[in-house]
């Protein structure tokens, strides 16, 4: 650097010089980070709608072109990685001969002017031989830790001592280890695939098909020798693919050996968390005399001839689900069964306009917290999800619990319901009736749509004297019928807009909690009529349980407009089917990454922890005696070997000048 | 044989390190072997090969460390009698922690772990009072309450341990599985890389300091286990269940400790940089000499990057058992590979551009935050498959 030479530089020197340079260096470093934050940030590989909802369609684009929903096997990531990869075998090629080199040297021509100059250094003269310096100096580098070398000359002798040459090979190591573990990595990565899609090689699939029914263009071959993919095996079925996300799309990848789940398990601790999955697995190759059989779980996989296999999740194998559908709105009074599957579509024409149910989940067990403060958790029984699309194609989903569920005292049947997966489920509370059952429930919704029932009771209530502003009991009968179907309707809310629609602004308050009023009256009524007719004695009033259940009843009849389905889907029985989420690598980059974090840690101690330390011992006889020069240096931890050095210098001075 | 002779001999004869072993030192070794080899013996039947091998391995570096750092068998044996005698109080399970005067007040976990807490915020104050009345006895009595805090703090975490065997034996695992249990640790491990460097160092006047990172956490850790119930202990999930947890959290927590001492020692370094500066007087003065601190921020973060890299290594040789693959960008994983990029440009800009000063500590502060980050950020606002504690 400072023999400024005017000969022209080599391009070629000057491109070997920029690429090892530091300043590139930590540049790659920072850019690298950069990068890996935006990753993090930005949630990577969703479903594109979830971004288009997220972003809005021009940045949605934008995004887009910068590879930023998957931004780690992005061109321009795998550049930065490329260039850290470039550059650190730069410098590794620039710096090792030389760090080789010296590692190795004991500097054994230095000159007397540098020893002198050194910041530690120290000089004696002594009455003793030559030969008894040279002893003192070749036992005590040693017995410090110091590896020495003897050179003599003409006029003096030199011993050269050095300890801690380890930490230049703990830079090399370092370094080149960095090089081994990116070059692994992106072997096990997608770049692979990266370039062969753009070769027209492969193109992802995006729609839902059945493996066998993809094209041969998004299938790879099992000779593929690096991917992770996953797929989800019912109990009692095999497969021979797996599937790799893609971008927005999927690959299927052939496998050279089919898997076959036998069954699977979840144990769960006493307190109700899973504790395992496990499943029990074949391997079936045409290479095997005997099919190969073993159980693997979390933490366990089978590693077969080369594919790693993990269990990584489950999901629902296609469990058979059976429904009593209950008609919410005004359609017959009874329950028609439903029979479907997970994982299936159902049409259903029983109602007014066609629907189709998409079974998606179903659960054995939902461990939910527990407000028991001696129990952490609690199983609430089996659920089932499903979402329930009309003919536009917009879907609700729903999910329904099989049992009752405790709620201060009393019980319910919970639905939940939500327009949108972003959205959280909003609950539908059913009060169970004394049997146990729902019955009551949907007889009590059945009789508030029930015009003739509700003109009786109106007529033999007497709510004839209501303050209506009506005046012709026919007029009033109507009146009331409507409002009761406004209200399983709309809800109260449907009610109060109702008002607010035909009432003039002075009047609606008034106006309004009449009709609340009035309506609670008429809901009361028909709930005691309902309870009439099943033959309880209503004649002394009704008892604190049964209000409990008409302030539940009434304010799930005024949510159901907001429910959106016009069935209530009680789940009655299952047959429970399970399915294990495999995923299987293949990552043959870990041959070099592997040995490669082993090297790094080695490294990375050696460099800190094996600091390259030189001690020089220059011995001269003069006419007394001896002159003896001793120096030392250290390119790091100058401090400490400021003190180390003191320590040596001490124990020279005792020894030779006792 | 003339006198340099004699004294050559002397001197030979002298500091070989396995000939320099007191009787004392012989006694720790064959003391911490002896429990090793009871504590194999015993429960050789719940550990996979795997487990057996780091029972050893630490006995090994257990010896080891007390042979090169004398304070740390006083501080075992402490910690030893005193687990010893908390689980020898639990007779009929857990609901003895409420009856047992000895649980309720001193050994159980949380008694225990309220101690830790305590000593560690009063050893704190005790610091500053020394630091700021320059009072070489304060600064005693703080150095003893941060040895006692970190023997409880590890009295606590012991017990938890055996604790959690008593819940049940597949509920049995070692505590450092989540959020409020790795926060006990970094207290622990900031506290003794911190006192380890007092003693090298021979000043005290860092206490206050480091000591206020360790208070941070305590308030975090007590927030945390009063707010959000976190001091329950809970069975581990499938994914956690692995001998690789006994290895990759230790790790990773020695590096998070030395990260943060070396952020304090960076605050010490801008005070003094500024008080020298300036008039060049007054308390700021008495902190250690810039190039004092410089190397100390230096060897923490040296020490820190070394733990961390195994610990990251660790982590992914996991990841590849547990999740399928050694690397999935997973936020977690990503945001320690930030934590260490971030180290690494940090070291080679004092290495090979000889930075100092100033710039160094800033950025070694700033480093604190992005550690925080990839500690408690990562799992407050980021989701991922690391999700084991969230808040
Ligand atoms: C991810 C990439 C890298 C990592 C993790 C890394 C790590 C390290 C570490 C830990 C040190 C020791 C620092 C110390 O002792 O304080 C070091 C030193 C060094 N690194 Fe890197 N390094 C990387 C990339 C590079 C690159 C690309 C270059 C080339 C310009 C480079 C050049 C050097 C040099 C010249 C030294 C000084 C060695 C010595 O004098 O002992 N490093 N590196």
């Amino acid at each position: 650097m400072n023999n400024q030479s005017s000969a022209p530089v080599k391009p070629a020197a000057l491109l070997l010089k920029f690429l090892g340079s530091m300043n590139l260096a930590i540049t790659l470093l920072v850019a690298l980070s950069i990068a890996a934050i935006i990753g993090t940030v930005l949630q990577q590989n969703q479903p594109y709608t979830d971004y288009i909802i997220k972003f809005g369609p021009f940045w949605f684009e934008v995004f887009q072109a910068l590879a930023l929903y998957d931004v780690y096997s992005s061109s321009w990531f795998l550049l930065i990685l490329f260039f850290l990869v470039i550059s650190t075998s730069t410098c590794i090629y620039r710096n090792s001969p030389t760090m080789l080199r010296e590692m190795r040297e004991y500097k054994q021509n230095i000159q007397l002017k540098t020893l002198q100059n050194y910041t530690n250094s120290d000089s004696w003269q002594l009455s003793c031989s030559m030969a008894e310096a040279q002893d003192v100096v070749q036992k005590l580098l040693p017995h410090n830790g110091y590896s020495a070398r003897l050179k003599e000359q003409p006029g003096h002798t030199l011993v050269s001592g050095m300890k801690g040459g380890g930490s230049r090979l703990g830079y090399i190591f370092t370094h080149l280890s960095i090089v081994l573990i990116c070059l692994g990595g992106l072997i096990d990565g997608n770049a692979i695939l990266k370039a062969r899609e753009m070769l027209g090689q492969i193109v992802p699939e995006t729609r839902n098909l059945p493996a066998n029914e993809v094209p041969s263009i998004s299938h790879l071959s099992a000779s593929n020798p690096s991917f992770r993919g996953s797929v989800s095996v019912p109990e009692g079925s095999r497969t021979d693919v797996t599937f790799i996300n893609y971008r927005d799309g999927y690959l299927v990848q052939n496998l050279p050996f089919s898997i076959e789940v036998k069954d699977f398990r979840i144990e769960h601790y006493r307190s109700g968390q899973p504790k395992s999955f496990e499943s029990d697995l074949v391997v079936h190759d045409e290479r095997l005399a005997e099919p190969l059989k073993q159980t693997i779980s979390v933490n366990h996989p089978l590693i077969y001839d080369g594919y790693a296999i993990y269990q990584a999740s489950f999901s629902d194998g296609g469990s058979e689900v059976n429904f009593l559908a209950w008609p919410l709105s005004d359609g017959g009074e009874q329950a028609s069964t439903v029979s479907t599957k997970v994982g299936e579509g159902l049409k259903m024409s029983s109602f007014e306009q066609p629907w189709v149910l998409e079974t998606s989940n179903f659960r054995l067990f939902n461990i939910n917290p527990s407000e028991d403060p001696a129990k952490k958790f609690k199983n609430i029984g089996p659920s089932v999800q499903f979402k329930m699309r009309n003919k536009l194609g917009e879907a609700k989903e729903y999910l329904n619990y099989m049992l009752p569920v405790e709620r201060e005292g009393a019980y319910y049947y919970l639905s939940g319901m939500r327009s949108s997966p972003a959205d959280e489920f909003k609950y539908l509370y059913i009060p169970v009736d004394e049997a146990g059952g729902i019955e009551r429930f949907m007889r009590y919704l059945n009789a508030l749509s029930d015009a003739s029932l509700i003109r009786q009771i109106v007529a033999k209530q007497g709510l004839t004297s209501s303050p209506l502003p009506l005046q012709e009991s026919a007029q009033l009968n109507d009146a009331m019928v409507l409002l009761a179907a406004l209200f399983v309707e709309k809800g109260m809310q449907g009610v109060v807009a109702q008002v607010e629609e035909n009432v003039p602004l002075e009047k609606r308050d008034e106006v309004a909690k009449l009709y609340v009023r009035v309506l609670q009256q008429l809901l009361a009524a028909v709930y005691v009529e309902v309870l009439a007719e099943e033959g309880v004695d209503v004649s002394l009033g009704i008892d604190e349980k049964r209000a409990v259940f008409f302030d539940a009843a009434a304010a799930a009849i005024g949510a159901i407009g907001r429910y959106g389905s016009p069935v209530y889907l009680q789940l009655t029985n299952f047959k429970h089917h399970q399915a294990s989420g495999l995923q299987i690598a293949r990552a043959p980059g870990k041959n070099l990454v592997y040995p490669g974090c082993g090297l790094l840690v080695l490294g990375v101690f050696l460099m800190f922890y094996a600091p390259e330390r030189r001690i020089w011992a220059w011995l001269e006889p003069t006419e007394q005696g001896v002159k003896l020069v001793l120096a030392g240096h250290a390119s790091k931890n100058k401090m400490d070997f400021a003190k180390q050095y003191q320590q040596l210098r001490d124990q020279f001075d005792r020894v030779l000048t006792s | 044989m003339n006198s340099t002779q004699t004294a050559l001999q002397f001197e030979l004869n002298q500091r070989s390190f396995w000939k320099n072993l007191t009787v004392f030192d012989w006694l720790w070794g064959s003391l911490v072997m002896l429990a090793t080899a009871y504590g194999y013996s015993r429960y050789v039947g719940l550990m996979d090969v795997y487990e057996q091998s780091i029972l050893v391995a630490t006995g090994a570096s257990l010896i080891a460390l007390g042979w090169h750092w004398k304070e740390i068998r006083l501080l075992s044996l402490a910690v030893f009698l005193l687990s010893i005698f908390g689980i020898s109080r639990y007779v009929n399970g857990l609901a003895d922690a409420q009856t047992d005067f000895f649980l309720k007040f001193l050994v159980s976990s949380q008694s225990a772990i309220m101690w830790m807490s305590a000593l560690y915020v009063l050893a704190t104050l005790t610091y500053l009072l020394s630091f700021v009345a320059r009072a070489e006895f304060a600064g005693k009595v703080a150095s003893a309450m941060t040895w006692s805090a970190t023997t409880m703090g590890l009295v606590g975490l012991m017990v938890r341990w055996r604790e959690s065997y008593i819940i049940g034996l597949d509920v049995g695992h070692i505590p450092v599985s989540n959020l409020y249990e790795v926060f006990i640790l970094f207290s622990i491990i900031t506290a003794l890389l911190y006192l380890f460097y007092e003693r090298r160092y021979q000043t005290r006047v860092l206490g206050v300091f480091v000591l206020l990172v360790i208070s941070a956490a305590v308030a975090f850790l007590l927030w945390y286990a009063f707010d959000r119930n976190a001091a329950d202990i809970q069975p581990l999930v499938p994914a956690l269940k692995s001998y690789w947890m006994k290895i990759h959290v230790p790790a990773n927590f020695i590096g998070y400790g030395a990260f943060a001492l070396a952020a304090m020692v960076a605050t010490a370094y801008l005070i003094r940089q500024k008080a020298e500066r300036g008039a060049a007087n007054g308390l700021a003065m008495t902190l250690p000499e810039l190039e004092i601190l410089g190397d100390l921020m230096y060897k923490s973060i040296a020490l820190g990057f070394a733990f961390f890299t195994l610990a990251t290594i660790l982590g992914a040789l996991w990841a590849a058992e547990a999740w399928g693959g050694y690397w999935s960008w997973d936020p977690k994983e990503t945001w320690a590979l930030i934590v260490w990029l971030n180290y690494a440009a940090w070291l080679h800009m004092r290495l090979s551009m000889g930075w100092r000063g100033n710039p160094m500590a800033w950025w070694a502060i700033i480093g604190l935050f992005v550690t925080l980050f990839a500690f408690l950020g990562v799992n407050m606002f980021l989701s991922g498959l690391h999700s084991y504690g969230e808040l």
